[in-house]
């Protein structure tokens, strides 16, 4: 345990020290200017963003979900042997997980059908402007499902294996446990709430207007 | 965030525990045993509890012996389901709660050594949770040296041996000492392993096994009052990694007589309540007593937390107190000797 730690602390610490010395030349030297964070985010293609949104969305709620699916399984299962009474009420749990997941196919599947094509190198300013901001927000929005899912279904997932083990123990406890269940789950619907926010205006492709 | 990976490789098996768990007899049931008048009447009673037909095999005039046995089978086929299906670390932990068993086996096997007695007669006693490979081969040797030197160096205790006991020593030394000084290099051992795996598992396993450290430190004090243990060779059988260490440890070791001791738990808030309610008049709790509910006390605490591997260790320990009511009972019953029936500790 101790040797991990401190040969993470020698890594980061490595790490830290290069980009320090690299940035360091870089502004005494008077490059700093070659930093240009601007020219980065306009030279990646908007498909690009686009596309990684649509794969944050997708991946990021299906480890979510799956997180939460093995939580909650394992613990239904050791506990349905010695309570079978169990095992079809916390099967609620199960579902309250893979909603998280089909919170994340329907926004990639959404951000997916935006996506159009425009002349890359021929497009006016206002055309080329529009398709950047869809770029820009589809990968935000991609972010934003993906990370509020994953979260939400390792939420979901740890509650879930606490209501089977108490349910197991005392049949009561089951209803009131589902209640923070559904409060976990509620936050991923806000994720994905405010991603279709994100992406109602933008347009893509050849007629794309601001 | 024992809570993210935990249930990858311990959750199945948690929640085998917590169901074993919710078979512990309540009080209702410890009301049911106490009103028996006969051992078959007893044996009814535990039918509707988890233990179900356990002595349905049994020939009939019952006997408190057959009962003890059949309930430790019980234990030990639960645990070695639970051991058959871990994987590391709980396995490891699960071989730990395994070693003190080993400990009292072999020095049952060492004493049975020395008095000459036959292999075939020592091994019916020994504790099943205890049971290791080369305990077939104990009668090759004739002096607790050989027996050290053949068998013992390859069992899993031998780290204990190593460390504070000779060869040498073993032929001379008392072996209730042999005994304490091992458990003492056991209890800090798998101190230093929970301590290790770190998390809500430290948490739970480092404050049961301080209080079995400081209770183990009171009970050899008490005990060696009146021996010829010297006051030096009793500071060494204490295990240091309990909340006595070190000062309290010390003052201990000086100690003459019982009143001293009580001073010494005056100290430590824990403890103080312990020594308060307990004496030797007829109404009172021994010390012994008002230690084990405590411990009882610690375990159940154990089970109010999730992933950890605490459960594991507080369920056999509150297992082996579920026999030792049982037998408690049974012994009243069965000698029709009721006045202290009640003195069982219930544990839910």
């Amino acid at each position: 345990m101790a040797s991990y730690a401190t040969s993470a602390g020698i890594g980061v610490g490595l790490v830290t020290l290069l980009a320090l010395y690299v940035g360091m030349t870089y502004c005494l030297t008077g490059f700093g200017f070659r930093f240009d964070v601007g020219w980065y985010l306009e030279a990646v293609s908007p498909y690009m963003w686009a596309s990684t949104g649509i794969a944050f969305a997708i991946s990021l709620s299906v480890v979510g979900a799956a997180w939460g699916i093995f939580t909650t399984g394992s613990s239904i299962l050791g506990g349905g042997v010695k309570a079978p009474r169990i095992k079809t009420k916390n099967l609620i749990s199960i579902i309250f997980c893979e909603a998280v997941a089909i919170y994340g196919i329907i926004m990639a599947i959404v951000l997916g059908n935006i996506i159009a094509d425009f002349d890359y190198n021929n497009a006016s300013r206002e055309v080329a402007s529009a398709n950047y901001y869809a770029g820009y927000s589809m990968f935000a929005a991609g972010l934003t499902v993906g990370f509020s899912n994953l979260f939400c279904g390792v939420c979901v997932g740890i509650v879930g294996s606490g209501a089977a083990l108490a349910d197991a123990q005392n049949a009561s406890l089951f209803v009131k446990i589902l209640i923070v269940e559904i409060f976990g789950s509620a936050i991923g619907l806000f994720g994905i709430i405010v991603a279709i926010i994100q992406v109602t205006k933008i347009k893509m492709g050849k007629t794309a207007m601001p | 965030m024992d809570s993210l990976s935990f249930n990858i490789n311990g959750g199945y098996l948690e929640g085998i525990v917590r169901g074993f768990k919710s078979g512990i007899l309540k009080r209702t049931d410890y009301l049911n045993l106490v009103q028996c008048e006969t051992l078959d009447d007893l044996k009814l009673h535990l039918q509707s509890t988890d233990y179900g037909n356990f002595l349905a095999n049994e020939p009939s005039p019952l006997s408190v012996s057959v009962i003890d046995d059949k309930l430790r089978e019980k234990l030990v086929s639960e645990f070695e389901y639970l051991r058959n299906h871990s994987v590391e670390p709980l396995s490891t932990f699960l071989d730990y709660i395994r070693y003190s068993y080993m400990i009292d086996n072999i020095v049952l096997l060492i004493t049975g050594t020395l008095h000459q007695r036959h292999i075939s007669e020592l091994i019916p006693k020994c504790h099943p949770l205890g049971s290791f490979e080369q305990m077939e081969a104990i009668h090759v040797a004739s002096t607790p040296a050989e027996l050290y030197n053949a068998v013992l160096v390859d069992t899993p205790l031998a780290p204990y041996f190593i460390d504070c006991i000779s060869e040498h020593d073993l032929d001379e030394m008392n072996i209730e000492i042999i005994r304490n000084t091992l458990y003492k290099a056991y209890l800090e051992d798998f101190h230093s392993f929970c301590k290790n795996i770190g998390g809500t598992t430290a948490e739970a396993m480092c404050e049961i096994l301080a209080f079995e450290a400081d209770r183990r430190a009171f009970i050899i004090t008490i005990n060696s009052f009146g021996t010829e243990l010297s006051k030096d060779d009793r500071a060494k059988l204490y295990p240091r990694c309990g909340k006595l260490f070190p000062d309290g440890l010390s003052q201990l070791a000086r100690a003459d007589e019982y009143e001293q001791v009580r001073q010494v738990a005056e100290n430590y808030g824990g403890y103080r309540t312990l020594f308060e309610g307990a004496g030797t008049n007829p109404g009172d709790k021994t010390l012994e007593d008002k230690f084990f509910e405590h411990e009882v006390k610690l375990n159940v605490n154990a089970f109010m937390q999730q992933f950890h591997f605490g459960v594991f260790y507080a369920y056999i320990k509150l297992k082996e107190q579920e026999c030792r009511n049982i037998v408690w009972i049974s012994e009243c019953v069965a000698q029709r000797h009721r006045a202290k029936i009640d003195s069982y500790i219930p544990i839910f």
